[in-house]
């Protein structure tokens, strides 16, 4: 094999999971992704860099997720000719972040789809936002750019174009479906509406600031977002955290998927035509939210997680209001699970809804509750715990089903699983500080964060400037990966069940977009 | 089924009384009636994304749960601008996302008001302005309240709507109402 290489060279990077990193050249990179696409690797994500103001440099690096650790591939490209090789054929998902790196930064893949994928003409062709000679503020009218969708032909096959500005209260995106009477035959997403340039706002923000940016990348997801990047920071400036602040984060972050997953399950219910269901459900996330308001000033947790630790400690008497909470949870949820699964209409929309088979799943890297409802055992807090889940040591819930009722099931699974989990952690808050100092950051250093967030492991590259600032900062939603799924499990559906599948996988937009 | 039946009748109705967080929050109820007195049962809402994070939808949603009971009260969401007398808009407004929104105002009838919901929409939030990014709403749109926060609870989203109506009460509420 020519990529010994892989297991004998490497440095481990900070980060709160194990991590090596390997500095690669063009050939190596590509040998490396055939030898990481025959073991059990999913590529995690792709980012690239603009190094030319250090050593004439661009830089890409691609982040897998190995069983055991994450491999960081990093290879740097001559300023005058910025062409990696493609991953797209071993990694799909590569196709689209692929795209998003040549957008943004003007490194070019050696093959695959050449479309635009975050730039729809609203800024100039040529123009690359993340190079450092790149103002931070410049901005363009928009000249909205025309896109050139897969077009299906045959026999009676028409399209039906749907968005950005949907129906109800969604996150925009363009959907295009090719179908025929109401069967779908093809979807495809387009997606980067809600683009906002994080990637570019991040350049130069305080280290110990830039945290709040983290959170506001996707608003569900704000708990796993913000520790992945105090995760980074944290092991960049060898913080060491009190066990206090990383319960009290696990009880976030927690909550978070125990909110969400509320949600989920009422709107799923609402779009099989059972309204009973999002009555009770939001009732519940509701009366979470607000005890969340009580306990820790934030109904969603923006800003809980802090660089060091939490932004308040939790009170003793909170502690066994959220106990009782947790009790009167686990018996609503189990109610509420037994009439979804007594109700034989609700049921028989669910069922074979959505079918996402495990092989394709497996072989598009299918990432987080997706995976797990075919059966891919993935879930980081496991896989590679980090403090304080080596020592809660979850459960590993998993469902093989692929289709929507699999997803709903997987989400009761982890609902309860999430609240054995906060009841762990209520039952043994340890004492200590809930926030520690950060020291300043040495400039010029790598660190990443990878959390297992409700959707999936959110993950945050953060490299440090001078000043204690940031130099670079990546984040990853596991969307990218999920995505193109979503476009295979509703082929073959009709087009009415297409929200109630959209839903089942409930994907992020803003987390995606960046 | 005899269950759920249980469950229905056990729930009851939630909207009333809110254990307020802030308690200069006048109750639920009353803001409900004073948006009822203008609206009747009339006001229709479209809800525009214009780059939001999600944050803010989440709380747009919770409008509609049994706590807030938004539509209970005569005031919902439409699919279609159309049909919209108020536009919600979130978000700073993304560069991708700026010609949908002005066309989405554009289809809508006279007359229309734009709330911006969240800090971002407010005032552009933590995101600035930049070559994705236009910042506020109102430098789209013309823009008739504001509600901040980020994201802003139910309740404030509820005042903004009621700031908006005063003001229609005071000016141009249309004949037709
Ligand atoms: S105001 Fe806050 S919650 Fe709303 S979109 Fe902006 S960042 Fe997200």
């Amino acid at each position: 094999m020519p990529t010994e290489f892989l297991e004998r060279e490497g440095t481990p990077l900070p980060a709160n999971v194990a991590v090596r990193r390997v500095v690669v050249d063009a050939a190596q990179w590509t040998q490396s992704a055939l030898s990481l696409s025959g073991l059990d690797a999913r590529l995690l994500a792709l980012w690239g860099a603009d190094d030319r103001d250090v050593d004439g440099a661009f830089r890409i690096f691609a982040a897998f997720l190995l069983p055991d650790h994450v491999l960081l591939l990093q290879h740097a490209m001559p300023a005058a000719t910025p062409v990696y090789p493609s991953l797209a054929g071993w990694f799909p998902v590569a196709d689209r972040l692929q795209r998003a790196v040549y957008d943004l930064l003007g490194l070019k893949a050696g093959a695959g789809d050449a479309r635009d994928w975050l730039r729809h003409g609203g800024w100039p062709e040529q123009y690359f936002p993340l190079r450092r000679d790149v103002s931070l503020t410049q901005s363009f009218p928009v000249h909205s750019a025309p896109y050139t969708f897969v077009p299906v032909s045959g026999d009676g096959v028409h399209e039906i174009a749907v968005g950005p500005v949907h129906a109800g209260t969604i996150e925009p995106g363009h959907f295009r479906f090719s179908v025929v009477g109401e069967k779908v035959l093809r979807l495809e997403a387009r997606l980067g509406y809600t683009h906002k340039g994080v990637a570019k706002r991040f350049e130069k923000m305080p280290l110990q600031e830039a945290h709040r940016l983290a959170a506001r990348i996707c608003g569900d997801s704000t708990v796993a977002f913000s520790w992945a990047y105090c995760a980074a920071l944290e092991s960049i400036t060898d913080t060491e955290l009190s066990r206090r602040a990383v319960a009290l984060r696990a009880l976030a972050l927690e909550r978070e998927r125990l909110a969400n997953h509320l949600g989920d399950l009422g709107a799923l219910g609402n779009d099989a035509g059972f309204a009973f269901g999002l009555v009770q459900f939001s009732s519940l996330k509701e009366q979470l939210l607000r005890l969340n308001q009580e306990a820790f000033g934030q109904r969603y947790l923006f800003d809980y997680i802090v660089p060091g630790g939490v932004a308040t400690d939790l009170i003793t008497p909170m502690v066994s209001t959220m106990l009782d909470e947790t009790t009167r949870l686990e018996q609503e949820v189990g109610a509420l699970r037994a009439i979804y699964d007594d109700h034989a209409g609700v049921q028989d929309r669910f069922l074979d809804a959505g079918l996402l088979s495990p092989e394709l799943a497996q072989t598009h890297g299918a990432l987080g509750l997706v995976a797990r409802a075919c059966g891919i055992a993935q879930d980081v807090r496991i896989d590679l715990p980090w403090p304080p889940y080596d020592r809660l040591r979850p459960r590993r819930v998993l469902r093989i089903g692929g289709d929507v009722a699999a997803r709903v099931q997987l989400r009761f699974d982890e609902a309860m699983e999430s609240l054995r989990l906060c009841r762990m952690l209520l039952d043994m808050l340890p004492e200590g500080p809930s926030r520690v100092d950060v020291a300043a950051a040495a400039p010029g250093r790598l660190g990443l964060g990878l959390i297992e967030g409700w959707r999936g492991p959110v993950l945050i590259a953060l490299e440090t400037a001078a000043d204690d600032r940031v130099r670079r900062c990546h984040a990853h939603d596991p969307s990218w990966q999920n995505w193109p799924l979503l476009e295979h499990a509703i082929h073959g559906n009709i087009v009415p069940d297409f929200p109630l599948i959209n839903k089942s996988f409930n994907l992020a937009y803003s987390g995606h977009d960046g | 089924m005899f269950e759920l039946l249980r469950r229905i009748r056990r729930t009851g109705i939630l909207d009333r009384p809110l254990p307020a967080s802030d308690s200069t929050d006048p109750a639920m109820s009353g803001l409900q009636e004073n948006l009822h007195a203008v609206f009747g049962r009339a006001l229709r809402i479209r809800h525009v994304d214009a780059g939001s994070c999600n944050g803010c939808e989440l709380e747009i949603h919770a409008l509609s749960n049994p706590y807030y009971n938004l539509e209970g009260h005569g005031i919902s969401f439409v699919a279609s601008p159309r049909h919209a007398d108020v536009l919600l808009v979130t978000g700073p407004v993304s560069v991708n996302m700026e010609e949908a929104l002005k066309r989405t105002w554009e289809a809508m009838p006279e007359p229309k008001w734009v709330l911006a919901i969240g800090d971002c929409g407010a005032c552009g939030g933590i995101f600035g302005n930049n070559y994705a990014t236009r910042g506020p709403v109102s430098d789209v749109l013309p823009v008739h309240a504001v509600v901040s926060g980020c994201p802003p609870s139910p309740q404030r989203i509820l005042h903004g709507l009621l700031q908006l109506t005063r003001q229609l009460d005071t000016d141009e509420l249309p004949a037709s109402r």
